[in-house]
């Protein structure tokens, strides 16, 4: 490695120790720019990381983090990565468990209290369930969010903003709107297989007419980024009318089922 | 006939007294920013302790896969607004990692210079709000002296003074004029230990500041371990564990300098190892200053770091990279990395994974202050409200990292 990135100890017998230590409850193991990652299967976790915590050799101590990703086009389509670090080896491993917006994860709170939070971070980012997490509330959007942001078909302006109105003496919530469209740029170069339709290139497919080409109105024209994803729409926007309106309190469509009510203490009522 | 003498009976002039719920923030002075805390008291005893974060969310995770690598970078400085640069050096060492990129010797003791600068800014901070959340006011003015110097060296490297994006993938923005090194030393040799010194006189054997952080929130080594704890938290309960040390990035492995512990585990524990570290940073940058080389202060490597302006003047090519890696940017090999360093505040961790294109897929930020801040609950219980500021100080939450 020529990168001047932390060095910790080798990665040496970590995946032959590991897979003695996890048995079949280890997918796959995968060993890429001097990172170990292994996958597990989702419902045997607890045993998984008591093992990797336990076994002599492998000592992982420290939960350091726990981490959410998206992949969109794949069945379970939510990786969630915990990142576990060896104080007395020097040694961080990365474990990983697949799931979807419906099969839970077991919680590991009860092995390392610091994944309380960070599972209640992976919740409101992606809508990843943890069973066995007392406390699963949302943590970072606002009380009342709906939705799951850090989803990839979750558009990057949001579906409402908020505004201090001075009629209404209160912070009033509205649909997003952008004085300007969000413009992203994609580099692929026309000779390498883009897939869009440069402009202009749309008339080249329809009949051409005697004399003038006649002007094409409005819907015959197809747009260049008619066949990416379309915007999308909210079937029921938030106003700024009264709070009744705004939505606030009420569970997302996309969401799955509540765990627990989320914005109740255990035993404390609505705070 | 024991029950109902048991019951209070108002007859009697018993007086019923409830646990009861205060709010405390999001505004509110000693929070360190909007920190809302949701406590539980039991007369001036805390029983129960519930912050709500997130006040301060910007999505700062979802705008980074919107943007190219280079784009990304100056997010980071907007984290932890007190040790920006401390914020970027897990961003290009976890870019550089994937890349498998080579950087120049000086560009590695330039940062690790200026990451131990932002480490005394962060510090002065955070020691003089601690002394100031538990009554002493002087020495927060005279270690805002410090910071003040700090942020003016950042302005003369970087030109901005907090925001700085001074450190890119593949090495640094721009060398430092020999001006800037010499004055620094001379501040390192004179001014900050004249100010810092004084300044902690005040407060390190003083009587009212030892009663109100000796034994207080007191974390075991076990405690530290299962909390996730990281940095100064972790050293202050008693284990050796700084990345530096153990896990060196950049030259750190050609440093020497100390690693301060504390013994019981309590606030005073954590701020004396946090006065240390000043001392130990003082220590390295005297050892860059003393060993950093002549060289070139970027990778080399073309399709990674855009040329300098009177390059352009001279080379096609160079202006055509010039022109490439500002609109389309680099583009990363596929596959993830999760990069942490030492940041003032403890383990930030930069998670990316990378599906070869221009834009990081995915960006996850580990900041210290989600375990430490999480940890106050238990750290906190039973000790008395006013001892909950002394314990916000001494776990160095800065808000714009925690919310991202």
């Amino acid at each position: 490695m020529r990168a001047p990135a932390p060095a910790y100890a080798a990665n040496d017998g970590v995946i032959e120790a590991a897979k003695a230590a996890l048995g079949d409850a280890l997918l796959y193991t995968e060993e890429s720019v001097g990172e170990v990652s292994i996958l597990v299967a989702r419902e045997r976790l607890i045993e998984v990381m008591i093992a990797l915590r336990d076994t002599p050799g492998l000592e992982y101590q420290q939960l350091m983090e726990i981490a959410g990703v998206d992949y969109l086009d794949r069945e379970d389509r939510f990786d969630v990565c915990y990142h576990l670090l060896s104080l007395t080896r020097n040694h961080r491993i990365r474990v990983r468990v697949m799931t979807n917006e419906v099969k839970p994860v077991p919680s590991l709170t009860d092995i390392w209290p610091v994944a309380g939070w960070l599972e209640r971070e992976v919740y409101d980012m992606y809508g990843v369930l943890f069973d066995g997490n007392m406390d699963l509330r949302r943590i970072l959007t606002d009380y009342g969010f709906r939705g799951h942001p850090q989803r990839r078909d979750f558009p990057l302006s949001g579906y409402v903003e908020l505004r201090y109105s001075e009629e209404a003496k209160r912070v009033v919530y509205e649909p997003v709107k952008l004085a300007q469209d969000f413009r992203t740029f994609d580099f692929m170069s026309p000779w390498e297989g883009a897939e869009y339709i440069l402009p202009g290139d749309e008339k080249a497919k329809l009949p051409e007419e005697k004399g003038a080409p006649t002007p094409l109105n409005a819907d015959e024209i197809v747009r260049a980024n008619a066949n990416t994803t379309p915007k999308a729409v909210l079937t029921d926007p938030k106003t700024s009318d009264s709070t009744a309106q705004t939505g606030i309190g009420k569970d997302s469509p996309h969401a799955g089922p509540r765990p627990v009510n989320p914005d109740v203490i255990p035993g404390k009522g609505p705070n | 006939m024991i029950d109902e003498t048991a019951t209070i009976s108002p007859e009697t002039g018993d007086v019923a007294i409830e646990n009861y719920t205060i709010n405390f923030g999001p505004q509110h002075p000693a929070a360190h920013g909007v920190l809302r805390l949701v406590m539980e008291l039991d007369g001036e005893i805390v029983e129960r302790l519930d912050p709500h974060i997130g006040l301060l969310h910007r999505g700062t995770e979802k705008l980074i896969e919107h943007k190219t690598y280079l784009q990304a970078l100056p997010y980071f400085d907007r984290l932890d607004y007190c040790s920006p640069l401390c914020m970027e050096h897990s961003y290009v060492l976890a870019i550089e990692k994937l890349l498998d990129l080579e950087v120049p010797i000086r560009a590695q003791y330039l940062r690790v210079f200026f990451a131990e600068l932002t480490r005394i800014s962060n510090h002065m901070l955070n020691l003089g709000s601690h002394m100031m959340d538990v009554g002493a006011m002087t020495p927060n003015l005279w270690l805002f002296e410090i910071r003040e110097d700090c942020l003016n060296f950042f302005e003369r490297v970087s030109g901005a003074r907090m925001h700085s994006a001074y450190f890119r993938p593949g090495g640094v923005h721009q060398d430092t004029p020999l001006k800037l090194l010499t004055d620094i030393a001379d501040w390192l040799d004179t001014r900050l230990p004249r100010l810092f010194e004084d300044a902690i006189s005040l407060v390190a054997d003083n009587r009212i500041f030892k009663q109100r952080n000796v034994d207080i929130a007191v974390v075991s080594r076990e405690d530290a371990i299962k909390w996730g704890f990281s940095g100064p938290m972790i050293r202050g309960a008693g284990i050796a564990w700084d990345l530096r040390k153990s896990q060196p990035y950049d030259v750190y492995a050609k440093m020497k300098f100390d690693v301060p512990v504390g013994t019981r585990g309590d606030c005073y524990d954590r701020f004396m190892v946090r006065v240390e570290e000043v001392r130990q940073s003082v220590r390295i940058m005297k050892q860059c200053l003393n060993e950093m080389p002549e060289g070139p202060i970027a990778s080399l490597d073309r399709k990674v770091v855009p040329p300098k302006r009177a390059e352009m003047k001279r080379s096609m090519e160079a202006l055509i990279h010039h022109f490439k890696l500002y609109t389309e940017g680099f583009h990363v090999p596929a596959g993830e990395v999760y990069v942490a360093t030492e940041s003032p505040k403890g383990e930030f961790g930069v998670y990316l994974v990378s599906d070869g294109t221009n834009k990081p897929y995915r960006c996850k930020i580990r900041p210290t202050a989600f375990s430490h801040l999480q940890a106050m609950d238990f750290m906190s219980r039973g000790h008395m409200l006013a001892d909950t500021t002394a314990i916000l100080g001494s776990l160095d939450i800065v808000f714009g990292e925690c919310d991202r």
